[in-house]
């Protein structure tokens, strides 16, 4: 049994309670929902928060509520939730696929989408679905409700713009008509990080041509979306050439590292190799959100 | 799933799916461990009982400067800090390994790998055991280390082991075996040469549970009982008693329920050591039990052989001769477990199933700063090895004759009338028909139709792989003249009792890690006396409890032991016979025996089944003279031969071309274990081979830093299969009995693990082969398919 250092335990009825608890333990307290990945790294001591405090019993943050034309998410809610959601599937294929291959079913019953965002492992596919669909996170501490956008959540490995004193309450996602969107991920096995990931979200015209894009990639050094790879598609007509050249671009844009999981250029060759993959795939079910 | 079920006929049964014997019945360990009350070393808890935890280096290769212990002692819960100065006190700070080389149990003078044991911790709870871990003040001076085996024989290697006088390399040995000279002149002359250098990467066993002990020695009486985690109890007293100089009569092993060991938990690992230490030193028990980094970075790993393979054939692809050289990694001690004579273990029956006329192998072990260990890990010691080296080369000898894997085999293997066949190494296997295991699995896997469907699918550009591996085991280890471990000979005991009411308690010295053995060894029983296997209590891992033998390890659990059961019922039924003589007032040369009976020749009627008989010799009748007032027995089994089991594999891989992902779509099993006892413990074992081979090739391997950092320190870094990455798999079987075994079984513990990873393998390097792909090293992860498929495919190592 791996063993933490010693810490201290208590369990928020609230948000409110939640922010009350974190302003009263200060920096040294660490938010728990599911755990997969604080508790290793706290069994492994490479974390060692003073406090935990669990809002494993607000409930107020596990919804799946479609919202007008924003699917509006729970932190709190479970992976396997936004797996078996069929509003999700309908209308983000992309949360589906990525939800399908993040580890295994324990993991999924139990981790939630704000661990997920506010861990922010630089192998973390939720991270890239977001950025991909344009969604936007719901943070509250001391001072109330802020909004903010993927762009400015993510800030680096393991960092997030959710300061020590507040608490990422939901997610939002814009939903665009004609859309479709696709995840795939290259995994040495099931259930461990990413080798690499990309995930794509395409909003077609009514000519059919593309009116919105995003491009992300996972576990490949890279900020944000892929920029160049979604300005050459923009106002085109999808095409396998056009994926080609997206699939090139991601492939400079982004910056591996080396390690188990592989060479840099392996990692490369997948950044162009799965950009083309969900590009296609997102098409193609985008046409189909057109045809039907 | 396609399993090929069978049903032994069995008269005495009356119910074919619940055979008296042999047969296809659940295990009678299963209720216990499906409703969670198995009782494992860590359910144990003893009154008074302490916890231990062991500082472990940070860095592979160091000079000890320094510890203080000063804060750990001030700890209000701990009681002892034990450190290398202390042991060497005591006389026990380095202690013998089971290959003749000595092994640190807490570093004195120098670290020699990362995370070797530094010091022990005893506290009141094992919290403030590892707590207190974080107050010892270790210095360090930090040496070069030697992590590349190859480079472990350099002028300027770093000297791992100069605590040896003398000693100024990192040479261990260098072996060699088989006929040079023949094998150099069978390769001047042959029309075909191939060679490949090939590495098998460091793996670990890496069970469920990891190795722990608690340790109970009483100052009153001297007698110390250590429950420990291991997979051979009587083996483990002698030692103790060698290592820690108490007398073996005042030691108690006991083995409980183990959570899966697969060679892991064959040695003596220091914790266990200081687990005896911390019990001696408070006078109260001492739980040990070892986190899973500390399984997987200290304690045994496998493989670890860098081979460079040779064969030589004619034109017409008729294989002459087989020629090996390998790099060994041993790591900082030699700490091999296994019982031959020579370092390699049976790596020398790497001339496989093929009828060769001449094989010649060399071995070169080396020291690195890395965990020592080298242990069976289901690999028969060292065969695993062998036959990766064989099938692979096979393969490749096809490939440049091009010529079918499946037919070059075919032409090769030694036939069903040479048995019993000596190799070239020195091996006399004791049956085989490869041939028709061969075309059993070519059969159950429609070979030709996949071979079909591979044209048309590399027309299309994808990626189709078909794999053939078939392998000789050799298990059950062995005649005592030949097999040892530190001077015990390879001999099992077993001992039988039958009760007056005709229930029976069997026990035995070898010991289940997830085995069945309470099954197996029941029917085993039951096969001999009529007895049903329900009405047989196994009793093991408890060396107050049974008679001595060396334990569970290279499958030899129903080879050497079962083989000792089998004869100790049959001289319980013999005894039964002089007794049913006395009361049926007649001769025993006149009865005749049935399962469960002995009847009068020709007059059915008048017998005593072995309950009446087993009331009868506890009873009051007069018995023969000659014949005590029990049904018992004792017998002590020293196998004339080894086993060999053998078997063919089949496995079908898809891979992506754009990532290189490999899928294992198939995998058929066709495997010769000799007689089948319980088909399903069998075919139980066999898929767990099987996903450990689906590991092994394609995703195991303990990698190291140029530091000496061990990169595989926890499963998040250090990859097993599950359930997505295997087929169903396709087991099927043909029955070649073992000619000298008392009832012809020859174990199958090991031959799965030891079968598949070439068969995988070689389905990759099939799939691969429209890219000019001769060879790739495992572990067949997308990354390194992708660089192979780039033409410049890399050694893992």
């Amino acid at each position: 049994m791996q063993i933490p250092a010693s810490f201290d335990y208590v369990r928020a009825s609230t948000v409110d309670d939640a922010l009350e608890l974190l302003a009263r333990h200060g920096p040294e307290s660490r938010v728990i929902a599911g755990g997969h990945s604080l508790l290793p790294m706290m069994k492994l001591r490479l974390a060692r928060p003073e406090w935990l405090i669990d809002i494993n019993d607000l409930f107020e943050l596990d919804f799946i509520l479609l919202d007008g034309d924003r699917l509006r998410v729970g932190a709190l809610t479970r992976h396997t939730a936004l797996l078996e959601s069929t509003e999700v599937a309908r209308l983000f294929s992309i949360i589906s696929d990525a939800e399908a291959v993040i580890a295994d079913p324990v993991v999924r019953n139990r981790g939630t989408i704000g661990g997920s965002l506010c861990q922010a492992d630089p192998a973390e596919d939720l991270s890239t679905v977001c950025d991909v669909l344009r969604a936007v996170a719901v943070v509250r501490g001391p001072g109330g409700e802020r909004l903010v956008d993927m762009n400015d959540f993510h800030r680096g490995p393991y960092e997030t713009a959710v300061a020590p004193d507040e608490l990422l309450c939901e997610v939002r996602f814009p939903v665009r008509p004609r859309s479709g969107s696709a995840y795939e991920k290259v995994e040495r096995r099931v259930g461990d990080w990413a080798v690499a990931a990309a995930g794509a979200a395409i909003s077609l015209a009514e000519d059919g041509s593309v009116e919105a894009a995003a491009i992300g990639l996972t576990a490949l050094g890279l900020d944000g979306t892929v920029a160049e790879a979604e300005a050459v598609l923009l106002g085109r007509q999808p095409s396998e050439e056009l994926f080609v050249e997206a699939g090139r671009l991601a492939a400079i844009a982004c910056d591996p590292v080396a390690d188990q999981r592989g060479q840099i250029d392996y990692k490369r060759h997948l950044a162009d190799e799965l950009t083309r993959r969900v590009l296609r795939q997102a098409c193609a079910r985008a046409a189909q959100t057109q045809e039907g | 799933m396609t399993v090929i079920h069978e049903r032994d006929s069995n008269p005495a049964a009356g119910d074919a799916d619940r055979p008296v014997g042999y047969g296809r019945i659940q295990r009678k360990e299963d209720p216990r461990f499906v409703r969670g009350k198995g009782h494992y070393i860590d359910d144990l808890v003893l009154p008074g009982m302490l916890h231990g935890a062991i500082l472990r280096a940070p860095v592979a290769h160091a000079r000890l400067v320094s510890i203080d212990t000063t804060n750990a002692l001030a700890h209000p819960k701990v009681l002892a800090v034990i450190t290398g100065k202390d042991l060497e006190g005591l006389k026990l700070a380095w202690a013998p390994t089971l290959s003749a080389d000595v092994q640190a149990v807490l570093v004195t003078d120098k670290v020699r790998f990362q995370g070797q044991e530094v010091a022990f911790v005893v506290a009141e709870d094992r919290y403030a055991a590892r707590d207190a871990l974080e107050l010892i003040d270790v210095e360090y001076d930090v040496l070069p280390p030697l992590v590349d085996a190859r480079k472990a024989l350099d002028a300027d290697a770093p000297v791992i082991r100069d605590e040896i006088p003398g000693r100024t390399d990192n040479k261990i040995f260098d072996w060699e075996i088989g006929n040079a000279a023949e094998t150099e002149a069978l390769f001047a002359s042959a029309d075909v040469v191939v060679r490949q250098e090939m590495v098998y990467p460091r793996v670990h066993p890496a069970p469920m549970e990891t190795c722990g002990a608690v340790a109970d020695f009483d100052a009153v009486n001297g007698k110390l009982t250590l429950y420990e985690t291991t997979q051979a109890p009587h083996a483990h007293r002698t030692l103790f008693a060698i290592v820690a100089g108490i007398p073996e009569h005042k030691i108690r092993i006991v083995s409980p329920d183990i959570g899966g060991g697969f060679g892991n938990k064959v040695g003596i690992y220091p914790g266990y050591i200081l687990a005896v230490v911390g019990s001696i030193v408070t006078g109260r028990p001492v739980k040990w039990v070892e986190d899973r980094s500390e399984n997987l970075m200290s304690t045994s790993f496998a493989r670890d052989y860098i081979m460079e393979g040779e064969i030589a054939a004619t034109k017409d692809g008729k294989i002459l001769a087989l020629r090996t050289n390998v790099l060994a990694d041993h790591g900082a001690f030699n700490a091999t477990a296994q019982p031959t004579k020579t370092p390699a273990g049976f790596f020398s029956i790497f001339t496989g199933s093929y009828d060769l006329q001449a094989a010649y192998c060399k071995v070169t072990g080396v020291y690195t700063n890395k965990a020592p260990g080298g242990v069976a890990y289901a690999c028969s010691f060292r065969v695993t090895e062998a036959v990766y080296l064989v099938e692979r080369m096979v393969d490749i000898l096809a490939r440049k004759l091009d010529m079918d894997p499946a037919e070059l085999r075919l032409k090769n293997f030694i036939k069903p009338e040479q048995f019993p066949y000596a190799n070239k190494t020195g091996w006399v296997y004791d049956s085989g028909n490869y041939e028709a295991a061969m075309r059993k699995s070519m059969e159950l896997a429609g070979y030709e139709d996949l071979r079909r469907e591979q044209v048309e699918k590399r027309a299309k550009g994808e990626l189709m792989g078909i794999g053939i591996s078939f392998f000789t085991e050799v298990v059950g280890a062995g005649p005592r003249k030949h097999f040892d471990i530190v001077g015990l000979g390879m001999a099992d005991g077993a001992e039988l009792r039958v009760h007056p009411t005709g229930k029976a308690v069997v026990r035995i010295s070898v010991q289940s890690q997830g085995q069945g053995h309470e099954t197996t060894f029941a029917q085993i029983v039951a096969e001999e006396l009529g007895i049903p296997p329900e009405n047989i209590d196994v009793v093991h891992g408890d060396t107050d409890q049974t008679p001595f033998g060396l334990g569970t390890y290279g499958s030899r659990s129903t080879p050497v032991s079962g083989g000792a059961v089998a004869l100790v019922a049959r001289k319980v039924r013999e005894k039964a016979k002089l007794i049913a003589a006395a009361m049926l007032e007649t001769r025993p040369e006149d009865l005749e025996w049935e399962k469960g009976r002995w009847f009068v020749k020709g007059d059915p009627t008048a017998g005593k089944t072995i309950e009446d008989i087993a009331m009868a010799a506890h009873g009051t009748m007069t018995l023969p003279e000659g014949i005590d007032g029990n049904l018992d027995a004792e017998v002590t089994y020293d196998p004339p031969n080894l086993t060999f089991p053998f078997g063919a594999y089949i496995c079908v891989v898809d891979i992506d071309p754009g990532t290189g992902h490999v899928k294992v779509r198939r995998f058929i099993a066709v495997d010769d274990c000799g007689t089948r006892i319980n088909p399903m413990i069998i075919e139980g074992q066999v898929h767990g081979g099987l996903t450990d081979g689906v590991g092994m090739a394609l995703m195991e391997i303990i990698e190291f830093d140029a530091d000496g950092n061990n990169l595989g320190g926890s499963f998040m870094d250090y990859l097993i299969p599950t359930a997505m990455e295997v087929p169903d798999w396709e087991t099927g079987f043909t029955v070649t009995p073992s000619p000298h075994h008392p009832i012809g079984a020859k174990g199958i513990g090991e031959s799965a693990t030891v079968g598949s990873p070439p068969a995988i393998v070689n389905a990759v390097v099939d799939a691969l082969a429209p890219y000019g792909v001769v060879h790739m090293d495992m572990p067949c992860t997308p990354a390194r398919v992708w660089e192979a498929m780039q033409g410049r495919p890399r050694p893992p190592i």
